[in-house]
């Protein structure tokens, strides 16, 4: 019937007792249903970590511009000397983004006991990283160096605070990813664990990204 | 994942699920409004005030008695912040945004329900923080809604406000540039993978293009502001120098800060903040091609050329943040750039007006009370648009710079002109949001009120500022030149005053109609797109747990050869002759 509106043909299907003709109209054909309430279709999930991913880089660029400025403004800049432990501290973070690609390594040749061993690798490498970082700032602090001894150190705490954080963030996916378990990881096609990894490894390049600043930049 | 997926299609029964955390994005749209609607009054009251101070500079109110000048920067700071942020940012983009955009893409719902409603909730919060200022000791900030450091960055020695009060205000706007980030990360993954079959980017509304632009602005540019807040809120409580400079005396006490820059801030807050500009005026500029279209009873002009052109916009809106800051002493090579750049974003404006005027041609158009709104809204854009022109050129500005000249043009462009988008759009989908109509001759009534009035309050105040008038004083009887202006000041707040009122009409009449209005049937515009074919108000998943198919494109009015004067967007071509795109 061309010249009804949806809103009738509803009615006539609800009259009918029944659910519209069944067979997805939606026609994704990927399980996932057509909208937000019949489930979200895969691909959104990637499309928002992408952008999500967008605006933490314009966060991150942000400061970075500031960085730049400010240091440009000469007068009271006094280089902040890196802790060595960075370097450390670096080498674990891509260590961890390496395990959680064998762990979904793992996962995609079905081997459940592989991806929990290094899924949890990888979880505690992440840990491993911060409390790295917090060794950083002691570090820092016993050469009396604080958040507000200079702009460069500001910066430094800044950039490690704010890169630390979303880090966190990361690993409550780690962690969620984990808690769910193998059968939810089946059931989804891995997803969770796609975009926690795809979340981590984001992170890991950053960081990289900001330690050669810091270093290079200082 | 069915028993997840059916349990998620269900309506939920419970008043706590259904109306307050609701996941639903018509839900979500309305409170989204109805918190605009709130701030949006808000926001009146305080600018009242400040007109009543500017024209009976002795006045004495009850209660507080004499309006203080810093009483009036603080009115001042918190009016641009509520409309700039909680009206103009909310309403047209997440309020109509989020009501609208999945019907018209025939989706069931955003993306991320979950995240929708957690952006409503921060930015609630964000909301009732910024209004807590107004009760701390010291009241609410008096740096402005751009928050000029070092004024915002030293601390409650530096003025009363700049304590707690503009503490509170960083915290508000943080917690406000989350919730808009969630939404607008939305916005766009519901754009880019929720539509219908047969929905390609090129038959999007350019209502759903416009919401589209805005939140790949707003995702690009709430980030830069979260980074300078967390910078500015260091600056004040952890004795950081971003942009506090060395050598500052405050109330007779050298500063332990050295070296910040105060240009610093203004540079991250204008690149933040000229494309929020952006995000308060895009949404109308779609509402009215919509509206316009829909009463002109023709196809909208120039449908590709409105696409690219507020694409356009939305691009060029990141790279002329420098022309906020002409008098700052910036280097005149970049002030230059800034300059052209600044200009020529009037190609892509003059593109959408001459097609709007385009549409309007020879149409047969139909004088509603939302058409009226959008022919209002065009008429300000260009009024605002032209002084615009002016301000971008560095010589003009040097002068007009920190004069109410300025004042008047960002209050026609982005202010009132998109407050005439959300009430075009108000009166537009009411009936599809209530199954009623509003009163049409209210609504006419306070259409007629409201476009004279806003033209009576602001255009003189372009006047005053090519009088030399400055910008931001509480009163002028210290100026030489001050009271000569005294009457222009009276009318303007009288003005004013009547204009406010004129909004009452408003608010009877859209409470009123939700009651007592008409009934309204499915489709009462004749209108194409897919938001017309779902009744009204759309049950919980739009269209009954299938996906519409579209068609064609989203304005086919008028055309040749049909018995009706609007093909829907979801007919099949074989009943009419075949389309172009």
């Amino acid at each position: 019937m061309p010249g009804a509106t949806l809103a009738e043909e509803l009615r006539t299907a609800n009259d009918r007792g029944g659910r519209p003709p069944a067979g997805d109209p939606g026609g994704r054909g990927d399980g996932w249903g057509g909208g937000g309430r019949a489930g979200t279709p895969r691909r959104a999930y990637y499309t928002g970590l992408v952008l999500g991913l967008g605006t933490i880089l314009m966060f991150f660029l942000a400061l970075v511009s500031a960085y730049i400025v400010r240091k440009g403004l000469g007068g009271d800049w006094r280089a902040t000397q890196l802790p060595p432990v960075l370097w450390l501290n670096t080498g674990v973070l891509a260590a961890s983004s390496v395990t959680l690609e064998a762990a979904r390594r793992s996962f995609r040749q079905g081997e459940a006991a592989g991806f929990a061993r290094w899924w949890l690798a990888g979880l505690l490498l992440g840990i491993g990283f911060l409390a790295g970082q917090l060794v950083a700032w002691r570090q820092l602090a016993a050469q009396g160096v604080y958040l507000a001894s200079n702009a460069s150190s500001s910066f430094f705490y800044v950039f490690t605070a704010a890169h630390g954080l979303h880090l966190v963030g990361g690993l409550c996916a780690l962690l969620y990813v984990a808690a769910r378990g193998w059968s939810h990881l089946l059931r989804t096609d891995g997803l969770a664990a796609g975009m926690a990894a795809a979340y981590w490894h984001f992170m890991d390049g950053l960081w990289v990204f900001l330690l050669l600043l810091l270093y290079f930049g200082r | 994942m069915s028993t997840d997926a059916h349990a998620a299609h269900a309506a939920p029964t419970g008043f706590v699920r259904k109306y307050i955390f609701s996941t639903d994005h018509k839900v979500i749209g309305l409170q989204y409004y109805f918190l605009a609607l709130l701030a949006a009054f808000v926001g009146l009251a305080l600018s009242l005030l400040m007109r009543l101070r500017l024209a009976w500079p002795t006045m004495e109110f009850p209660l507080t008695g004499q309006m203080l000048p810093e009483q009036y920067l603080a009115l001042m700071t918190m009016h641009g912040t509520i409309m700039v942020f909680f009206v103009l940012t909310t309403a047209p983009q997440s309020g109509f945004g989020n009501y609208i955009l999945p019907i018209q893409i025939g989706a069931a719902d955003m993306a991320f329900p979950v995240l929708n409603m957690l952006s409503f909730w921060f930015t609630f919060a964000a909301f009732v923080v910024l209004l807590a200022a107004f009760f701390v000791q010291g009241g609410a900030p008096i740096s402005g809604w751009t928050g000029y450091a070092p004024l915002s960055a030293i601390g409650e020695s530096a003025g009363p406000g700049l304590g707690m009060g503009q503490t509170l205000w960083i915290i508000s706007i943080a917690i406000f540039c989350g919730a808009s980030l969630m939404g607008a990360l939305n916005f766009i993954a519901t754009t880019v993978d929720l539509r219908a079959r047969g929905l390609s980017l090129m038959r999007m509304p350019l209502t759903v293009w416009a919401w589209f632009i805005t939140a790949i602005v707003a995702l690009l540019a709430f980030g830069v502001l979260l980074a300078a807040g967390i910078l500015l809120l260091l600056d004040r409580v952890a004795g950081t120098s971003f942009f506090i400079p060395g050598g500052l005396v405050v109330t007779e006490k050298l500063l332990p800060h050295e070296g910040g820059s105060p240009l610093l801030w203004q540079h991250l807050f204008w690149f933040f903040g000229h494309p929020e500009v952006y995000i308060a005026i895009l949404p109308s500029m779609g509402i009215a091609s919509h509206v316009l279209a829909t009463f002109s009873r023709k196809p909208i002009f120039g449908y590709r050329a409105m696409v690219y052109a507020i694409a356009t916009i939305g691009f060029l809106g990141f790279c002329v943040w420098g022309h906020h800051m002409f008098a700052s002493g910036m280097s005149p090579y970049s002030a230059i750039a800034f300059s052209l750049l600044t200009m020529s974003i009037g190609v892509p404006s003059a593109i959408k007006t001459f097609n709007w005027l385009g549409t309007l041609w020879g149409g047969r158009i139909r004088f509603t009370t939302a058409m009226l709104f959008a022919l209002g809204f065009v008429s300000l854009f260009v009024s605002g648009g032209v002084s615009g022109l002016f301000l971008a050129q560095t010589s003009v500005d040097q002068p007009l710079h920190d004069t109410p000249f300025v004042v008047g043009h960002f209050h026609l462009i982005m202010g009132v002109a998109s407050i005439f988008g959300i009430f075009a759009a108000t009166y537009y989908w009411f009936p599809k949001m209530f199954a009623r109509h509003m009163n049409e001759t209210i609504g006419k009534l306070h259409f007629w009120l409201t476009f004279a009035g806003v033209y009576v309050v602001f255009m003189p105040m372009h006047f005053m500022g090519l009088f030399g008038q400055p910008r931001r004083y509480p009163d002028l009887q210290a100026l030489s030149f001050g009271s000569l202006l005294d009457p222009a000041h009276k009318f303007v707040s009288i003005a004013a005053l009547v204009t406010g009122a004129a909004q009452l009409l408003f608010l009877f009449n859209l409470f009123w109609s939700m009651k007592k209005g008409a009934q309204a049937e499915l489709n009462p515009w004749q209108a194409t797109t897919l938001e017309w074919t779902v009744p009204s108000p759309p049950p919980h998943d739009n269209f009954g747990g299938r996906t519409p198919q579209v068609y064609r494109g989203p304005y086919e009015y008028s055309v040749p050869g049909e018995t009706e004067d609007f093909v829907p967007q979801h007919l099949p071509a074989s009943t009419v002759q075949a389309q172009g795109d």
